[in-house]
């Protein structure tokens, strides 16, 4: 712990981080500042002020007319249907290779020392898994949802169905990666004294391991469930379903009070849902 | 109460705290059939066709598509736009950062409760006076502020940027710039609360006001978790930054939506192998700056 009195600056002081951090940073802030074309005179200048202008009275009053809302529903609630098979898909996938990428599960620790004691291949067989199942993980959470979602609208068509396997494949390489460090941290004692009394792995696996590791899986779980509704509600900018597409169409036409509209039922759905979500969490 | 400790019941040994269920059955059941029906519901409404993905005819289509991703494209020209739309994105995600720190750190002090108008510094105070109604006004007016920005994703916030400032990197840093400010505000506002009272205390007890207080006491202890979020956000803001393009907000994701678009997906694989390297040298440099910090 930092003690306020003495500020964390005396251990820094010694080393040449600071200077080389320092310069470091100015050079990434100059060179950004070209590249991402930072110009915020753009909000004084004519088209600027007026387009800033234009949107924010275009938005009021929101369209709250029947008939909008009545169309809104239906993209609403497949917003939040994405997002639970995404979730459901992603739990598909990330739970098994999440486990093989466990090391004390596929290559070494209580449940397989017996296995590779005189084994060699054996180990490197479980090693061979672990690291295959790892990089797996790691391909599927590196490719933004949004680039899983663009190359499934092109695989499968548009339409919800998109949007659930790149949610459920981004997702699951993230579910997975959190899984398998939950399961890293399970403690080998109850492992150990299963097996002791002759448990098979499966036993050990089912009554040592499991009860462990399932609440923190379920709380990550939920989590996870709450950044999917937010993910699925703008896939549909990509044409895969849900609130997004609808977004998109009232952006391009200006409809500007429809997305203050939007935006209201945006942040309806993302309470409901952490609001269930934290429920769910306080009962188990 | 007449038991002495031999009376009372030997206490069970529970293993695995099973013992004492923690709600009942009913409940339990109850939970299960809607989650069921929330399943069920939501495979209904999302058309899923699991079967077309792993029938002969889709199967082989996923196949050919993978097959097209390779070899990658590596021409010079192709590398080219690559570097420069990974500069691109790193700059995006830099400079919007950077932003929505300043925005979260310019709102956070009035949107924590116990800064602007209750707790320690305000204990001397009547509970009731105009002023603390009046200091509420700021209060809420920013904690409102930050739930706004933070709820609006960043895609749509680069959409409606676009539309201001036009196409380019500009709207994507001011997209990220808003949501991440919102986000950065609730997590620097927690913050707050969890820093030790008794330096502010201490300092108020020597007649320090407000203003050095806040400099000498709070924000001292802050700071170092504050850096520790910012370079957190960073690192998702990178993976946001790269697919902001899409909607004309620069970066890789600009070349990675023509590329698609276009169907060339040598050139996809080549983007995307980029993405994964500047995402990936990205997170330990954000852990390697966070361990310096802490």
């Amino acid at each position: 712990m930092n003690s306020p009195a003495l500020p964390s600056y005396s251990k820094a002081e010694q080393s040449a981080f600071p200077y080389l951090f320092t310069l470091f940073f100015l050079i990434a802030f100059v060179d950004s500042w070209r590249r991402a074309e930072v110009s915020p005179l753009l909000f004084l200048e004519a088209e600027g002020r007026n387009n800033l202008w234009k949107f924010l009275t275009g938005m009021f009053p929101p369209d709250l007319s029947a008939n909008f809302l009545g169309l809104m529903f239906r993209p609403a609630m497949e917003t939040i249907q994405i997002s639970v098979m995404g979730t459901l898909i992603a739990i598909v996938i990330g739970f098994p290779l999440g486990m093989l990428g466990t090391r004390t599960f596929s290559a070494s620790g209580v449940l397989n020392e017996v296995d590779t004691l005189g084994s060699p291949t054996r180990r490197a067989w479980g090693y061979l898994v672990y690291f295959g199942a790892r990089a797996v993980l790691s391909l599927f959470r590196s490719i933004p949802e949004f680039v899983w979602a663009f190359m499934f609208v092109r695989a499968v068509g548009l339409g919800p169905f998109p949007g659930v396997l790149a949610i459920g494949v981004a997702y699951g390489g993230m579910l997975g990666k959190v899984y398998s460090e939950i399961f890293e941290a399970v403690n080998d004692r109850p492992l150990e004294a299963l097996q002791s009394t002759g448990a098979n792995r499966l036993q050990i696996f089912f009554y040592g391991w499991l009860p462990q590791v399932l609440p923190n899986f379920i709380s990550y779980t939920l989590y996870r469930w709450e950044c999917a509704v937010r993910a699925s509600a703008v896939l549909g900018l990509v044409g895969a379903g849900g609130l997004g597409q609808q977004i998109e169409i009232s952006m391009r036409m200006f409809n500007f009070h429809e997305i203050l509209t939007l935006l209201g039922i945006l942040f309806i759905m993302v309470a409901t849902v952490d609001y269930i979500s934290a429920k769910i969490r306080a009962v188990l | 109460m007449n038991g002495s400790p031999a009376e009372t019941k030997p206490k069970a040994v529970p293993w695995p705290a099973h013992e004492e269920p923690s709600r009942n059955g009913l409940a339990n059941y109850g939970l299960f059939v809607a989650l069921i029906a929330l399943f069920l519901w939501s495979y209904d409404g999302s058309e899923i066709r699991l079967g077309d993905l792993f029938s002969r005819e889709g199967g082989a289509q996923i196949f050919a598509y993978i097959k097209g991703l390779f070899p990658p494209d590596f021409s010079a020209n192709v590398i080219r736009e690559a570097v420069r739309g990974t500069f691109e994105t790193f700059a995006i995600s830099f400079m919007g950062t950077l932003m929505a720190a300043t925005i979260a750190f310019a709102l956070v002090f009035f949107a924590s409760r116990h800064l602007i108008y209750s707790g320690l510094l305000y204990e001397l105070e009547p509970k009731h006076g105009w002023s603390r109604s009046l200091r509420m006004v700021p209060y809420l007016l920013a904690k409102g502020l930050l739930n706004f920005l933070r709820t609006v994703p960043e895609m749509l916030w680069a959409l409606i940027f676009v539309f201001i400032v036009g196409l380019g990197p500009f709207a994507g840093v001011l997209a990220l710039a808003v949501h991440t400010g919102g986000v950065l505000g609730k997590l620097f506002g927690e913050v707050l609360e969890d820093i030790d009272q008794q330096p502010i205390e201490s300092l108020q007890s020597t007649g320090a006001n407000k203003l050095q207080i806040l400099f000498y006491g709070i924000v001292p202890q802050a700071l170092p978790q504050f850096i520790s979020y910012t370079l957190y956000r960073w690192e998702v803001n990178i993976r946001v930054a790269a697919v902001l393009g899409f909607v004309g907000a620069g970066g890789l994701g600009q070349r990675i939506h023509i590329a698609i678009s276009l169907f060339l997906e040598n050139q996809l694989l080549t983007y995307l192998i980029f993405i994964y390297a500047l995402v990936t040298i990205a997170d330990y440099l954000s852990a390697y700056l966070r361990r310096r910090v802490i």
